[in-house]
């Protein structure tokens, strides 16, 4: 069980996983995530379900601390400790028409099992994806296959728009009408997503990430306010309706422990030396 | 020589060194110190004490064999009724149940027998001796199992199915076994080595544990439904309540059992070391009067704060902590404010919680618990300076298994309805237990349903009897 079977890298410091276990792959939904723990001393951390086949699961992961850094540098054949999933309520796939995806850094790959179940239901999917530059536009292949019209935007302009996702959707929007919309990615990215979305009237699905500890409603560490309501993220979501979520605070909660965190990086970074490569 | 009207004492870590570390506080008795407090039982024939034990545990019987220095028989004596003897001496509210029966407690100016401690010590005995007293497993039944959770309600059943020759699968969501035993209660009061030998020996049992399983996500009922022959829930009632006031989403406003999880399973107290954070608040104030409050003060004391605050809105009459806790609480320096109620949480720019505001309290009419009802006297509002909030003022029931149970009835609270002797379920073949049933009660309460459930499992299952007929 939990054994790394692929190991790929798709983007500087991002890196595609096929992790061996059946019972997530036999039960897995869209929007689904697990929870991981790499070994006795690590910490829990939650990583979304981005595809499946065979017995393996993939995982898309972005180091950004000690955690993901370690996780990046397990080798094929290495095994996790624990990964406990699948977590969370599976994306509310169905028939709506026209839907447009907006995915952006790691967040693309969150994306494309929703995109695969909503392409199975007969959707036409009208596909943004963003990178900070072209080599982190990842997963285009796979998209290119599913959707019907698909624009880029980077920040630098290297491919596609320069610009930011929310300039691809206006693009979008005034083409076609669509009639529904999920964004994944930054949670600053999702913030202007969702308003870009209210702009147009049309409902958006987006994917919080909160720091969660249990990742199954038991510590309240996942809380976020949706309608002026608390809701564990976790359990409640990681999917919510964009427009009613309250980001200033997210973000807020997201910089919790960054002390902690840089203290936790930099010890790593002086065991383990040079990380440039990743 | 005259027996003494009090407890032997039990030797205990200093109060001004144990809040510098995470050790247990008391140290346990000696044979000698056992052996004493042995001889003050009467060995009453009415045996009231156990009418106080909520598994009926003979604790004449297995404190004569402590007098008699025949230590693995007082453990054999134990195992009988009690699966998890080392837990349940350290952790049961022993004043309010066994203790609180015994003939000598009602001695005037005499204590009651120190029943707990005497278990405490036999189990703890028995593991240093390395001895493992002799249990008898039934022949197989070829009959399967599902217990879901893997607290003390699920732990019990599993082992006194496994003993009765039952094929038992424990599914438990978290890392480790043990529910609240290894993410709730703290190190210094329940150490994990302690948990992990209890759990050693439910396993010697036959009884798998598979970790890591979200029932409801992991595996869907239905499919447990199909492959087990009986089914028993025993998640808790682990989803934690807030208050709701103003400010409950800054940063350091904490729920107990975030804060708790942290530190407990988590090991952040030994951050970085393990990787997994938390906040090492300078004043810290704790909401709540119960064992949780307790822990959760304790363990912010250990962290390193300057102060710890607990308020609670009624008195110190009314608190539901164990008596033994709070005054290890007060003599480790903890304050607390009575009749005092947050109404909202202050904030700074960067979104951290920076001071709290209360209303002072007067107890008015009793409410349904009995208790005299705490109401706000008006214009009484001052604030506490706080970097650090944690909120320990209960759970409900854990919505994540349930919520995936087509056709399992629940009370208005969202806990099981179940029959509380047999603990058969509103659905054929499942039967649920402890918390998730009870609401929020205590660990022995969750084995004496886990002990109930597999002796009906037992019968439903060799067809002896049916609940659902
Ligand atoms: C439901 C869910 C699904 C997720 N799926 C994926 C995924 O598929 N791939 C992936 O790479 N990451 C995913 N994440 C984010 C991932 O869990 C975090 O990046 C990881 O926990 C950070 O741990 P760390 O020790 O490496 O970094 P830390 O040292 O904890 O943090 C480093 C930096 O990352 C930020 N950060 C911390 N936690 C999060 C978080 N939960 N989300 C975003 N930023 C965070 C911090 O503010 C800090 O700036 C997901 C998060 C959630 C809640
Ligand atoms: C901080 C704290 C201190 C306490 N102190 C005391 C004390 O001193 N004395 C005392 O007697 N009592 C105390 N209690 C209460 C006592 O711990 C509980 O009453 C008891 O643990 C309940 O046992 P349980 O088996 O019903 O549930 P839990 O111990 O809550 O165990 C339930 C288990 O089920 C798991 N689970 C939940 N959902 C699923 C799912 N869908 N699939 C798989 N697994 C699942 C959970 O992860 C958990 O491990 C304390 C409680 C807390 C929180
Ligand atoms: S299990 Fe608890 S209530 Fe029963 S005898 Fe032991 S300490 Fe007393
Ligand atoms: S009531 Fe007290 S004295 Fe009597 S048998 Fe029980 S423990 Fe002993
Ligand atoms: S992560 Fe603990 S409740 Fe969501």
């Amino acid at each position: 069980m939990n054994l790394i079977r692929e190991k790929r890298k798709l983007a500087p410091g991002v890196y595609e996983f096929w992790i061996e276990n059946n019972h997530i792959v036999k039960y897995a939904q869209p929007g689904q995530f697990v929870v991981m723990r790499l070994h006795e001393k690590a910490e829990r951390i939650p990583i979304t379900i981005a595809g499946k086949k065979d017995d393996s699961f993939r995982a898309v992961v972005r180091a950004v601390g000690k955690s993901t850094y370690e996780l990046c540098m397990a080798k094929e054949g290495d095994s996790i400790m624990d990964i406990a999933g699948p977590l969370g309520r599976p994306s509310e796939i169905g028939f709506y028409g026209n839907v447009m995806l907006v995915g952006g850094g790691v967040g693309i790959a969150t994306l494309l099992p929703i995109a695969e179940a909503l392409k199975a239901q007969g959707n036409r999917l009208y596909v943004v994806l963003g990178g900070r530059s072209k080599e982190y536009v990842i997963m285009l292949e796979e998209f290119s296959k599913l959707a019907d019209q698909i624009v880029i935007t980077t920040d630098d302009g290297s491919f596609g728009i320069k610009g930011v996702v929310t300039d691809g959707m206006q693009m979008l929007f005034e083409r076609e009408k669509i009639d529904i919309v999920w964004a994944v990615g930054p949670t600053i990215m999702m913030k202007f997503c969702s308003m870009k979305a209210k702009e147009h009237g049309v409902r958006i699905w987006v994917s919080l990430n909160p720091i969660m500890v249990d990742g199954t409603g038991m510590c309240g560490a996942c809380r976020v306010t949706v309608n002026g309501k608390i809701r564990f993220a976790c359990v409640d979501g990681p999917e919510f309706e964009g427009e009613l979520v309250d980001w200033d605070e997210l973000l807020k909660r997201l910089a919790q422990y960054r002390n902690e965190e840089e203290h936790s990086l930099k010890l790593f970074m002086e065991r383990v030396g040079d990380l440039s490569w990743l | 020589m005259k027996p003494s009207p009090k407890k032997t004492p039990m030797r205990e870590q200093e109060a001004k060194e144990r809040i510098k570390n995470f050790f247990e506080v008391p140290f346990g008795y000696s044979e000698e110190e056992a052996v004493l407090e042995a001889g003050r039982c009467l060995q009453c024939p009415a045996k009231p004490c156990v009418s106080g034990c909520p598994v009926g545990i003979d604790i004449p019987g297995f404190i004569r064999k402590i007098r008699e220095r025949n230590f693995p028989e007082a453990a054999r004596i134990l195992k009988l009724y009690n699966n998890l003897p080392a837990i349940c001496g350290r952790v049961c509210p022993q004043e309010t149940q066994c203790e609180a029966k015994c003939v000598v407690g009602k001695i005037p100016g005499s204590e009651p027998v120190a029943i707990g401690r005497l278990e405490r010590f036999v189990a703890d005995w028995e593991a240093e001796h390395s001895i493992q007293s002799q249990v008898e497993i039934a022949p197989a039944k070829h009959k399967k199992v599902a217990v879901v959770g893997s607290g003390p309600a699920g732990l019990t059943v599993a082992a006194d199915l496994a003993k009765r020759g039952y094929e038992v699968h424990i599914f438990e969501t978290l890392h480790k076994p043990g529910g609240v035993l290894v993410y709730g209660i703290p190190e210094f009061r329940l150490p994990k080595s302690i948990v992990e030998r209890e759990v050693n020996y439910v396993k010697s049992l036959s009884v798998q544990i598979f970790l890591n399983m979200p029932v409801g996500r992991a595996i869907p009922v239905k499919d447990l439904l199909r492959e087990y022959d009986a089914i028993f829930i025993g998640v808790g009632a682990g989803t934690p309540k807030f208050m709701g006031i103003e400010g409950t989403n800054l940063n350091g406003v904490y729920s107990a059992n975030e804060f708790l999880t942290r530190v407990n399973l988590m090991k952040a107290y030994l951050f970085p070391e393990y990787d997994t954070p938390v906040r090492r608040g300078k004043k810290v104030i704790v909401v709540g009067g119960g064992n949780v409050a307790m822990d959760a003060a304790r363990s912010a004391l250990r962290l390193g704060a300057e102060s710890v605050t607990v308020v609670y809105r009624r008195t110190e009459q009314e608190m539901p902590a164990r008596r033994e806790e709070y005054l290890h609480a007060l003599e480790e320096g903890i304050k607390f404010y009575w009749l005092t109620q947050p109404i909202r949480y202050v904030g700074n720019e960067k979104g951290e919680v920076v001071g709290v505001e209360c209303i002072s309290m007067r107890l008015g009419e009793p409410d349904e618990s009995g208790r005299r009802r705490p109401i706000p006297i008006e214009d009484s509002r001052f604030i506490l300076e706080a970097d650090t909030v944690i909120e320990a003022i209960g759970t409900e029931a854990n919505r994540f298994l349930l919520s995936q149970f087509d056709g399992l009835k629940l009370n208005k609270y969202g806990y099981i309805i179940a029959d509380e002797n047999t603990c058969a379920t509103s659905m054929r073949k499942v039967f649920a237990g402890g918390d998730i049933v009870t609401g929020a009660a205590t660990v022995i309460e969750a084995m004496g349903a886990g002990k109930r459930a597999a002796e009906w499992i037992d019968r439903f299952l060799s067809g002896e009897y049916d609940p659902w007929k």
